[in-house]
């Protein structure tokens, strides 16, 4: 026993240094390798997402596996450069049948997808077992390539992935120009005499390229994911498709890196499926916390919307109430604005606090009153309110009640400047369609100080 | 009709077009003045935008030849500018107005090559003839449907083309959207320039334009608006189309017998 606690296998800590400190040659270029892939990947599947073909990397990817098997068999060797064209040549092959399909035959464009991608997977997977089976040297990490092995590249495995994505990023680069523009508007780039056809084959064979790379980090299953998801929570980030691409390349670096590291943590675990789990989670973090397009943010905009529009609601209440009372009594109790606007009980007080705090309000004994301030921004509100009601019963065969119902919607997002639109538009009218009295500008401080 | 002093921007002869087997154009053929507005008018699925398209080498043509000034279309393209409909696009795409604006400005540029600083400031002028200078960093996005439309035109007036060939550009669009095309045509008629557009609105033709080429699957008429603007061409091209023509031209394309008859 006491043997058994002496051969203690290093720590995950301790490979964890390790691995940072780079002794390892194999794993920095494995690293870097890894890195590069997740940032061409992302870049170039970033046009395929916005060009609406976002299915066609997983096609190609699929598409890919009887070519590796079949230079194999061919070939009976390992050379990376030999599988790579064996498994772009493939691709190709898939991608001209999804594209000849749709345009010759009845099959619309989603089935020629389906058909072809399942097509050369079972192909693929047939000549695997095949392969398998056969007394040959070297077959033994050829199964690999379906879900991803970081740790299992070679040293010229690295240096073709390394010139083939580099190589993609500065053709993205060079013709970015060009892309964008037929990603947005491919008849209008037609009509300008721009060889839309040579450019689409370029971004097909970059799009094959990536993903023939990738076959041994992601693996053929997965390498769709790589392409979509890091644009995808880019898109929660930025508007701008220089930003959304520099961001969706830097988030595919981050997988590679995490899944890398775990890859020679555990050398049991696959690649892929860790770089498609860490992809996911940084897009849920997108879709969560980004700041303009965010669930978060927009639920935090909702709320806020919602309780200014509570709030604003009480302030026209305790001026109608005060309207009916001929401007005479000033202090309103819960029951009171209740009567006049359905709201929750515990909303209703926890917007009269707020409003209390903001000096709208005043609360006594007697109950509650609006300030100076708070009769101004009522009277405003209520003078928007019933010049949109003027406006709508003007120029729209409602009646009354409906009249009222839009205005309730409106008031709290009219301007000062619509607001003067709609006045002169309106010219002096004094009543709206219920006969109340429009309070005017000034008329909030003449009666305000009248109390 | 011809001129013998220099060829007509869009001549087209014997243009027929078909989806599937249905035939959608048979047998178009005219030729439009220079220096003119020139609606083309017809019913809802008379073959309006295919011909556009058609002219622009967009789609297919079964049989038929357009010259461009009495070229082809690649030797003017730099003289000739489409704007599609708004619908073609995706207008969540993550670029702003002026971006899109200096794609007008690729036609001239080779390859790899950017927009530089005498595009930046054509695309300028463009937007400020439609007055939509102040939104050049706005996202397309966040524009309406007339703003979309004018950052559309801008496009196209900044490829400074000698003829222009638009898709529905009065289509949905606000008051004042209207006005500034109204004022864009004029300009461009005043620089001696043509315009074609597709055109939904009856009431309005005989005032924005010079000239109707009236279709309905086929050419109804074709010529100045106080000539062909009659009762007869528009119960011509509104009254439905001619069925038994209709008929047999998509036999013809079914028996693909247009491809058996060597005609010449």
């Amino acid at each position: 026993m006491e043997d058994f606690i002496l051969l203690n296998p290093p720590s995950t800590w301790d490979l964890l240094i390790e691995f940072w400190q780079f002794n390892d040659m194999n794993a920095l270029w494995v690293l870097m390798g890894s890195i590069l892939l997740g940032t061409s990947a992302s870049v170039i599947g970033s046009f395929a997402f916005l060009r609406r073909r976002s299915l066609i990397g997983d096609a190609l990817a699929h598409a890919a596996l009887p070519g590796v098997m079949m230079a194999f068999l061919l070939f009976q060797t390992r050379d990376p450069l030999i599988m790579f064209l064996g498994a772009v040549t493939s691709s190709f092959i898939g991608f001209f049948i999804i594209d000849w399909l749709p345009k010759n035959t009845k099959t619309k464009p989603d089935a020629a997808l389906a058909i072809t991608l399942s097509f050369f997977f079972a192909l693929g997977l047939m000549l695997l077992s095949f392969i398998q089976g056969m007394e040959v040297e070297n077959k033994s990490g050829l199964d690999k390539i379906l879900f991803g092995q970081a740790a299992a590249m070679t040293q010229e495995d690295i240096n073709l992935l390394m010139v083939v994505t580099v190589f993609i990023l500065i053709t993205v680069m060079l013709f970015f120009q060009k892309f964008r523009l037929i990603a947005f508007n491919s008849s209008y780039a037609q009509s300008l005499g721009i060889a839309v056809n040579r450019y689409e084959l370029l971004l097909a064979l970059l799009i094959v390229m990536s993903v023939v790379v990738g076959l041994q980090l992601v693996g053929v299953v997965l390498m769709a994911a790589v392409l979509l998801t890091p644009v995808a929570a880019a898109r929660f980030w930025s508007d701008k498709l220089t930003s959304i691409l520099i961001l969706a390349g830097i988030l595919g670096a981050i997988s590679a890196i995490i899944s890398t590291q775990i890859s020679y943590l555990a050398p049991a675990m696959p690649t892929g499926p860790w770089m498609v789990v860490s992809l996911a989670s940084l897009f849920f973090l997108s879709l969560l916390f980004a700041p303009n397009k965010g669930l978060i943010n927009r639920y935090l905009q909702q709320n806020q919307l919602r309780q200014k529009v509570a709030e604003e609601n009480i302030l026209r209440t305790l001026y109608k109430l005060w309207e009916r009372t001929e401007f005479q009594k000033n202090d309103f109790n819960m029951g009171d604005i209740q009567s006049l606007r359905t709201m929750p009980t515990h909303h209703l007080q926890s917007s009269l606090k707020k409003l209390c705090r903001r000096k709208l309000l005043t609360s006594s004994s007697r109950g509650f009153r609006l300030t100076d301030s708070g009769l101004e921004q009522a009277t405003l509100l209520t003078r928007r309110h019933r010049l949109w009601e003027n406006y709508l019963n003007e120029h729209l065969e409602l009646t009354p009640d409906q009249v009222h119902s839009q205005a309730e919607r409106i008031e709290h997002i009219l301007t000062a400047e619509q607001e003067k639109q709609l006045e002169e538009e309106l010219k002096n009218s004094q009543q709206d369609p219920h006969g109340n009295v429009i309070p005017g500008v000034n008329n909030a401080t003449q009666t305000g100080a009248k109390r | 009709m011809s001129n013998a002093t220099r060829p007509a921007p869009i001549k087209v002869q014997n243009l027929n077009m078909r989806y599937h087997h249905k035939p959608v154009l048979t047998d178009v053929s005219f030729e439009i003045p220079e220096g003119k507005t020139i609606a083309i008018v017809g019913p809802n699925g008379a073959g309006k935008s295919t011909l556009l398209k058609g002219i622009m080498g967009l789609e297919p043509l079964i049989e038929g030849e357009v010259s461009f000034f009495g070229e082809p279309l690649s030797q003017k393209r730099l003289s000739t500018a489409y704007v599609p409909q708004r619908e073609e696009i995706d207008w969540d795409f993550p670029i702003s107005v002026m971006d899109v604006v200096l794609m007008g400005r690729h036609g001239q540029l080779k390859l790899w090559q950017r927009p530089g600083k005498i595009d930046h400031e054509i695309a300028e002028q463009a937007l400020k003839d439609l007055q939509m200078w102040d939104f050049r960093d706005r996202q397309i996005s966040q524009l309406s449907g007339g703003q979309q439309q004018r950052v559309f035109l801008a496009r196209a007036l900044a490829q400074q083309a000698q003829l222009y060939l638009m898709d529905e550009p009065f289509a949905g669009v606000d008051v004042a959207t209207e006005k500034a095309i109204i004022e864009l045509f004029k300009n461009l008629k005043a620089q001696g320039k043509t315009i074609v557009c597709v055109h939904h609105d009856l009431n309005t033709v005989g005032e924005y334009f010079d000239w109707i080429i009236f279709i309905n699957a086929r050419l109804v008429a074709a010529g100045p608006v106080e000539e062909v603007l009659t009762k007869e061409n528009l119960q011509k091209a509104y009254g439905g189309r001619l069925s038994l023509l209709n008929d047999l031209t998509e036999e013809v394309y079914r028996t693909r017998l247009n491809q058996a008859h060597d005609s010449d």
